[in-house]
C-alpha cells in the first residue's frame, strides 16, 4: 500500500517537474525569439549599443560647463563663472515654474474629473451596469492615449502654449486617477453607507456622507502621488510645443548648445527631486490623518 | 419612536463631540483652506490662458479635427505598409530597452542594497546616482541621444536603457533588502554551498519581483515609445508626426487606433505573465 503511494507520488511529481521544465524551455525560447526579432527589426547590435554609450560620454563632455576655479563666483560676463554658465537662469526658472503650475492645474482638473467619474465607475454603488461599463471604457481611453500624443492634437486645436499641455496631462490624470478612485470606492466599509441609507438619504447624500468621508484621505494621497508624475510630464510635454520648460529645452538641444541644455536638465532634475520630497512628506501627513 | 428633545441632543453632543461633526474652528479652517485652493486654481486658470477666445475656439477646432479622423484609414498603400512596421519597431525599441535595462539592473540592484554593501556612505552615494538617472524622463534622454548618436531606433533603445536602469536598480535593491532570511537559512542548514544558497534561497524570492518590475517598465515604455519618434528616435512617432504635418487626419486616426490596440494587447499579455510569475504567492 505505502509503496504504491510513494510510487504514485513519484510519478505525479515527475510529471509536474517535466511540465514545469517544458514550460520554462518554451518561455525562454519565446523570449529569445522576441529578443532576436527585436534586434533585427530595430537594427540594433550589441557593439553599436556599447559604442552609443561611448558617444554619450563624448556628448556629456560637451555638456559640461567650462568652469574656472578663479572666476567661479564672478558675474555673468566673466567666462568660467557659474553665473556665466547659468546666464539664462531667470528665464529658465520662470519656464520651470510654468511647468509646475501646469502640473498643478492639470492635477486639479484631473482630480475633479476623476472624482466625478469614479462614482459611476465603481461597481458597488448602485449605478446601472451599462453606465459603469461605459465610464470604465472612457477612463481607459483617457489613460491609454500617451500624454504627448494627445498634446500634439491639443496643440493643433488650441495653439502652441500651456493650454494644450494642461489639457493633455489633465486627461491622462482623469483616466488613471479615475480607475484608482473607483477601486477605493469598491473597497469601502459598508457600515457608514448603510447608516446613511437607513436615515433616508438620497443617492447624492449617500455618496457625500457615506462614501466621501472614508475615501477622501486615500484619494488625496493618490492625487499627490499623481502630482509628482505630472511635474515630470509637464517638464517634457513642451517638446511638442505644449508649454513649460520643454519648449525651450527642445530648442536648445536642436540648436546644439549642450552647455545650456545641461544647465536646464539639471534644473529640471532638481525641481522634480524637490517636489517628490515635499509631496512625500505631505502624503505621510495625510495618511496619518493629521490634516483632515 | 419619538424625536430627541433639544436637551438630550445637547447632552449627547457633550458626551460624543466626534459624532456631531467638526467644531466650528476646524470647520472654519477647512473652509479657508478650500477657498484658498479654489482661488489658486482660479488664478492658474486665468494665468495659463484658459480665459481667452483661443481656448473657446479651440474646442470647435478640436471637435472638427477629431471628426476628420473618422473613419480611420491608411492614406495610401505605402503607409499601409510602413505604419504596421513602425508599430512593431516601436514595440521592439521598448522591449530591447527594458530587457537591457533589466539585465543591467540586476548587478546594480545588489550594489544598491544596504544588506549587500555594508558601508552607509557608499550606499548613500550609489542611491543618489540612481536618483539622478531616474530624474531624467525618457524623452529628454532621447533628445540627448539623438544629438550624441544620431537618428533611428537605436537612439530609442539607448534612451530607454538610460531612463529605466536606475529606477529598476532601485526597485531591485529594495527587493533584495526586504528578502526573507528563512529560506536562505534553510538552504544553508541543508549544507548547501554559496552558489546553491543564492540559487535556491535568494533567487526564487527576488527573481519574480525583478521580472514583474521589468514587465511594468516594458508596458510604460511602449506608451512612451510612441512619441520618441517625434524627436527622431524611430518608431511610429515619426510617421505620426509626418501625417499630422501633412494633415492626413484619417491616417492619424488609424495610427492612434492601431497603437491603442497594440498597447491593450501588450498590457493583457504582460498582466497574464505577471500573474503567472507571482502566481504562487498571491
Amino acid at each position: 500500500m505505502s509503496d504504491d503511494a510513494v510510487a504514485r507520488f513519484e510519478k505525479s511529481f515527475g510529471a509536474h517537474q517535466r511540465r514545469v521544465t517544458l514550460q520554462a524551455i518554451f518561455g525562454w525560447l519565446l523570449f529569445l525569439a522576441c529578443f532576436v526579432g527585436a534586434l533585427l527589426i530595430s537594427n540594433v547590435t550589441l557593439d553599436r549599443l556599447i559604442a552609443g554609450w561611448g558617444k554619450l560620454g563624448d556628448y556629456v563632455h560637451l555638456m559640461l560647463p567650462d568652469l574656472a576655479r578663479a572666476h567661479l563666483f564672478d558675474d555673468v560676463h566673466t567666462k568660467g563663472s557659474i553665473a556665466y554658465w547659468y546666464y539664462g537662469f531667470p528665464k529658465w526658472a520662470a519656464e520651470i515654474w510654468q511647468s509646475v503650475e501646469m502640473a498643478l492645474l492639470a492635477t486639479a482638473f484631473g482630480f475633479l474629473g476623476a472624482f466625478l467619474w469614479s462614482f459611476p465607475a465603481a461597481r458597488n454603488l448602485g449605478v446601472p451596469r451599462i453606465l459603469t461599463w461605459l465610464v470604465r471604457r472612457l477612463l481607459e481611453l483617457c489613460r491609454t492615449v500617451p500624454e504627448l500624443v494627445s498634446a500634439l492634437i491639443f496643440v493643433f486645436a488650441f495653439g502652441i502654449g500651456p493650454i494644450a499641455g494642461v489639457l493633455a496631462i489633465a486627461m491622462h490624470t482623469t483616466g488613471s486617477l479615475g480607475k484608482l478612485f473607483s477601486e477605493v470606492h469598491e473597497n469601502i466599509d459598508v457600515g457608514p453607507v448603510e447608516g446613511v441609507k437607513a436615515a433616508g438619504a438620497s443617492w447624492v447624500k449617500l455618496m457625500r456622507f457615506g462614501i466621501v468621508p472614508q475615501v477622501l484621505p486615500n484619494l488625496l494621497s493618490y492625487t499627490l502621488l499623481r502630482f509628482e508624475v505630472n511635474v515630470a510630464a509637464s517638464t517634457v510635454i513642451g517638446v511638442v510645443g505644449a508649454g513649460g520648460i520643454g519648449q525651450d529645452l527642445r530648442k536648445w538641444i536642436d540648436f546644439n548648445t549642450p552647455q545650456d541644455s545641461f544647465a536646464m536638465i539639471l534644473m529640471i532634475i532638481a525641481v522634480i527631486f524637490v517636489i517628490d520630497l515635499t509631496s512625500e512628506r505631505v502624503r505621510t501627513l495625510f495618511q496619518r490623518g493629521r490634516m483632515i | 419612536m419619538r424625536a430627541l428633545s433639544a436637551e438630550e441632543v445637547s447632552g449627547l453632543r457633550a458626551r460624543f463631540p466626534q459624532a456631531f461633526g467638526a467644531p466650528p474652528a476646524v470647520k472654519l479652517a477647512r473652509g479657508v483652506l478650500l477657498a484658498l485652493v479654489i482661488g489658486y486654481v482660479g488664478y492658474l486658470v486665468y494665468k495659463l490662458g484658459f480665459i481667452s477666445p483661443t481656448f473657446i475656439a479651440g474646442w470647435a477646432k478640436l471637435g472638427d479635427t477629431l471628426a476628420k479622423m473618422l473613419p480611420p484609414s491608411f492614406h495610401d498603400s505605402q503607409s499601409a505598409h510602413d505604419i504596421p512596421i513602425g508599430i512593431v519597431e516601436t514595440v521592439a525599441m521598448a522591449f530591447l530597452g527594458s530587457v537591457f535595462a533589466g539585465l543591467i539592473a540586476i548587478p546594480l540592484g545588489f550594489l544598491g542594497a544596504r544588506t549587500v554593501i555594508g558601508s552607509p556612505i557608499i550606499h548613500f552615494l550609489v542611491r543618489r546616482v540612481y536618483d539622478f538617472f531616474r530624474g531624467i524622463p525618457p524623452l529628454i534622454w532621447a533628445l540627448i541621444f539623438t544629438r550624441a548618436v544620431g537618428l533611428g531606433p537605436m537612439t530609442g533603445v539607448l534612451a530607454f536603457i538610460a531612463a529605466d536602469f536606475a529606477a529598476l536598480a532601485k526597485l531591485n535593491a529594495e527587493a533584495i533588502e526586504t528578502v526573507d532570511a528563512k529560506p536562505i537559512e534553510g538552504v544553508r542548514s541543508a549544507g548547501a554551498s554559496g552558489f546553491a544558497v543564492l540559487r535556491f534561497g535568494l533567487l526564487p524570492q527576488i527573481l519574480p519581483v525583478m521580472l514583474g518590475q521589468a514587465l511594468y517598465f516594458f508596458e510604460s515604455d511602449v506608451r512612451a515609445a510612441a512619441i520618441l519618434g517625434i524627436v527622431g528616435a524611430g518608431g511610429i512617432g515619426r510617421i505620426l508626426d509626418q501625417s499630422m504635418r501633412l494633415l492626413y487626419w484619417r491616417e492619424v486616426g488609424m495610427i492612434i487606433l492601431l497603437f491603442l490596440i497594440t498597447v491593450a494587447l501588450i498590457d493583457f499579455g504582460s498582466r497574464w505573465l505577471r500573474r503567472r510569475l507571482i502566481g504562487g504567492t498571491s
